[in-house]
């Protein structure tokens, strides 16, 4: 009998089979409105001289290999068309008669951010495309052109970004690679930037609660990174950015095939800002200089005919950060008052591996495990403040994936468990802790194949700090029609808030910390307790002959238990306790999409949202929130010529609403701000021009409207005195900052 | 809490126990031609499967234009689900889709009037 295998996996990504050949057909429209093949049309690959035509009934197979990407479609009188093959399938190609003004039906074009029509849960795919608009250069930088995530500026000291999703900050979203959480803990507040762009193949932002395959952690939703994969990665690539602010990035990534099923790839990393930049005169760097080394090394296992298929990687990272006054010297001035200085050092080293393994016989079944460790250690001073921790994480998850009855009942059960060491110190004060905990969960999802498809999942947790637990997610999708999906979900999290990690900023400013609660496991805090739900519709049409599509999202976040950061009781004191009355995130985002003419495609986004929370004062707005936002994305490509070559542009716009600037009434004159911010809009752009499938340059502008925050920080000229204050940042530092780069491969 | 987690370790390892000693005796894994062409064949032909009641899995080959197919022979048969082939436009050896059947499959499938390559 012979075994025709279909690997599911779990979590562990396609693998693509290698194929030597591709087949497909060649099709036109015929008077009638009826699909019929075209004969003898060529079809021949990009750069090459490889090809074939059509049979008598518009059938070809070509030869096929993984660097073959563009595949041509040409016949007199009808014309010609360039596919992108990023994996071997077959393909269907309508051609058009010359003359006709009709949008090409090309079936293997994919879109580089794409919302499910099937999946039952609100994902938004974005994929390589998508990232290479963002030119530079990590993982926090990935979303601006994603109008589902904020990209916030978080400090006038660090100059890190912030992501938000749902109004809520990362600390509430899981974030995680190939699906093992990575940002969490001590990571906190700089992980994002930790992951390079270039490492990344796609990412996957799940809005509402996540899956509990992965956890209890997640609120907001769930950010998923796929790297690149060994297997079917570029021999060579180099990637090279340099801004006019001063930041270099180098990224060099090499894969090889060492043996039929082992592959294996290295990607270094550095980055460099050297340049003393303090454009609005205030003393203070407005950039931190930094630099940072970060290499990965990861091993791929494939053996698709026994089922098998495993990762393990390897990571270090080093990376420095020095800020404050422009002519501290951290040898002279390192915790004097003499100069305002900061440094953060951070290292960390991960390690993980993942198997997954298909049963031959019953191709439906499979079991998966991850284990993930890493080591991270941060040391760093803001001024006079000393904030040092050491997380060591253990994380381990055991997956059985089968059916019940038949395929369109699914179920996936597992174990899960982490432990989490943390040697904690403000200033001299030890915060350490150990967290343990261990979990069983089960998520059973239907799918009827036609309109109706659910994800149920249930998880019991038993944790040493935050008790027994039990964690439920739903997901329900309907597609009431044709291009019409409707979805709702509902879900429970529980975390421990790492207040300090979360909330380093805050070290940046003459506040002082208080921690009013005493009765809680975790810095005397109770842990923070959400419900989250929402619902989303998604319409795809078709208007002018080109493909639209419109969603409308709300999601709700309830909490019933969170640990409220107030920094609006005084200007001189931030204080950390459990909520007492309501405290919610509501948000509203209608979306469309529109490719106005061959390939040209709009993205418009409107954000409505509600954070309100029951502070000590009474019931106040979230400080540095706007309540509406709005998106603009323009992109263009030109066809590409015979080599591949072809121009990019793309255009972004935000503008963000009127923001609440924590309370600063008590301060002397000279240091109260308005109680609000007007509104202001932001643009970037790029172009790039790709002269081969191997060689491309860009250049860009981001904010070259050159909108700035006039004080970032507050009492500046005395950083030592009762006013100093770096937090309150609501808009870009740094004026219009532009850069060019280039991006090399080898096949 | 470790009294807990046994407990928990030997409920989901019953459970799979049970569900794996219930699969053994009912289960019936067979291959067999189906007529098609391309991806779209593939997914109307899973698809026809996966619905018919007692199929546990399908999966059609391009290549080889075969379905392997994993099914309860309590809750149905091969006839059945070659009859459900029939019924969704794909021909079996032993029977046939009715030309009705066959003539609402997308013109790019019509496996009988295209020549096998």
């Amino acid at each position: 009998m012979k075994i025709i295998l279909k690997i599911i996996f779990i979590f562990i990504p396609l693998i693509i089979q290698s194929q030597t050949t591709i087949k497909g057909m060649a099709m036109i429209k015929n008077s009638e409105g009826k699909t019929e093949g075209l004969p003898g049309a060529t079809i021949y690959w990009l750069d090459t001289e490889v090809g074939t035509t059509t049979n008598d009934q518009g059938w070809f197979t070509i030869n096929y290999k993984p660097e073959y990407k563009k595949l041509i479609f040409s016949y007199i009188g009808y014309k010609t068309d360039t596919i992108t093959i990023n994996e071997p399938r077959e393909v269907h190609h309508f051609m058009q008669e010359e003359g006709k003004l009709e949008e090409v039906l090309i079936k293997s074009k994919k879109q580089k951010t794409a919302v499910s029509y099937l999946q039952s849960a609100n994902i938004v795919n974005i994929n390589e495309g998508e990232l290479l608009k963002a030119a530079c250069c990590n993982l926090s930088e990935s979303f601006e052109t994603n109008p589902s995530i904020d990209v916030n500026f978080s400090d006038a000291l660090t100059g890190t970004k912030q992501i938000k999703l749902l109004g809520l900050t990362s600390p509430y979203i899981l974030i995680s690679q190939e699906n093992i959480p990575s940002v969490r803990g001590a990571s906190q507040a700089y992980g994002l930037t930790f992951t390079p762009g270039t490492w990344i193949e796609s990412i996957q932002i799940t809005k509402g609660s996540g899956s509990v395959v992965n956890g209890y952690e997640s609120i907001a939703g769930q950010i998923n990174t796929e790297l690149k994969k060994p297997l079917n990665d570029d021999k060579f690539f180099l990637n090279a950015y340099g801004s006019l602010d001063g930041r270099l990035e180098l990224n060099t990534h090499f894969s090889q095939k060492v043996s039929n099923k082992w592959n294996t790839s290295l990607f270094v990393h550095g980055n460099l800002r050297d340049a003393e930049i303090d454009k609005n005169d205030d003393n203070f760097l407005d950039i931190p200089l930094a630099k940072q080394i970060n290499i990965m090394n990861r091993w791929q296992y494939t053996d698709t005919k026994n089922g098998f298929v495993s990762f393990v990687n390897f990571r270090y990272l080093k990376d420095d950060k020095q800020t404050g006054e422009v002519d501290f010297d951290p040898n002279m001035h390192r915790l004097t008052t003499l100069k305002y200085g900061s440094e953060i050092n951070t290292e960390r080293f991960d390690v993980s591996t993942k198997l997954g393994y298909v049963f031959p016989e019953t191709p439906y079944q499979s079991v998966g495990f991850q284990i993930a460790y890493s080591g991270h250690d941060q040391d760093s001073y803001f001024g006079l403040n000393q904030y040092n921790i050491n997380h060591k994480s253990l994380y381990s998850n055991a997956i059985f994936n089968s059916i019940l009855g038949s395929t369109l009942h699914k179920f996936k059960t597992g174990l899960s468990f982490t432990h989490d060491a943390y040697d904690e110190f403000v200033n001299t004060a030890n915060f350490g802790r150990i967290e343990n905990s261990v979990g069983g969960f089960f998520e059973y999802s239907y799918d009827n194949l036609e309109d109706f498809s659910l994800i149920a999942g249930l998880r019991l947790d038993f944790h040493n700090l935050l008790g027994t637990f039990l964690t439920p997610r739903l997901h329900i999708r309907y597609a009431p029609w044709e291009k019409g999906v409707l979805r709702a979900s509902i879900g429970r999290g529980k975390r421990s808030a790492n207040i300090f990690a979360e909330n380093q900023q805050l070290f940046g400013s003459s506040r002082v910390i208080s921690i009013l609660n005493t009765n809680g496991k975790v810095y005397g805090l109770q842990p923070e307790i959400a419900w989250n739900y929402g619902f989303s519709f998604l319409q795809g049409f078709n208007l002018f002959d080109k493909k639209a599509d419109f969603t409308i999202d709300f999601y709700s976040t309830v909490f019933q238990d969170q640990v409220i950061v107030d920094v609006d009781e005084s200007p001189q004191q931030v204080l950390f306790y459990n909520l007492e009355g309501n405290s919610h995130a509501n948000n509203l985002q209608a979306q469309l999409n529109y490719e106005l003419a061959k390939n040209l495609d709009l993205r418009l986004a409107y954000k409505y949202y509600d954070v309100k929370t029951d502070y000590k004062k009474g019931t106040l707005r979230k400080p540095l929130q706007s309540k509406h936002r709005f998106f603009a994305n323009i992109g263009y490509e030109t066809t590409p010529n015979f080599k591949g070559g072809h121009w990019r542009f793309d255009y972004t716009f935000n503008w963000l609403g009127e923001q609440r600037l924590p309370f600063t009434g008590t301060n002397p004159t000279q240091y109260q701000l308005a109680d609000y911010v007007s509104s202001y809009s932001l643009m970037n752009a790029q172009i790039a021009k790709v002269f081969s499938k191997n060689f491309e340059v860009y250049i860009g502008g981001e904010n070259f409207t050159n909108f700035k925050q006039e004080n970032p920080i507050l009492s500046s000229e005395d950083p030592f005195g009762a006013n100093f204050d770096s937090t309150i940042v609501y808009a870009p530092i740094l004026g219009s900052m532009y850069y060019a780069g280039l991006r090399f491969t080898v096949n | 809490m470790d009294k807990r987690i046994i407990t928990l370790l030997i409920i989901m390892l019953t459970f799979s126990l049970t569900v794996e000693a219930q699969k053994q005796s009912k289960t019936s894994k067979v291959t067999f031609e189906v007529d098609g062409v391309c991806v779209m064949c593939k997914e109307r032909i899973e698809k026809a499967a996966a619905l018919t009641k007692g199929v546990k899995f399908a999966t059609w080959n391009i290549d080889t234009k075969e379905l392997y197919c994993i099914y309860n022979n309590k809750k149905t048969s091969l006839n059945k689900i070659k009859q459900a082939m029939a019924n969704a436009g794909h021909d079996t050896k032993e029977i046939k889709a009715s030309d009705e059947a066959y003539n609402s499959i997308d013109d790019c499938c019509k496996y009988r009037t295209l020549k096998k390559h």
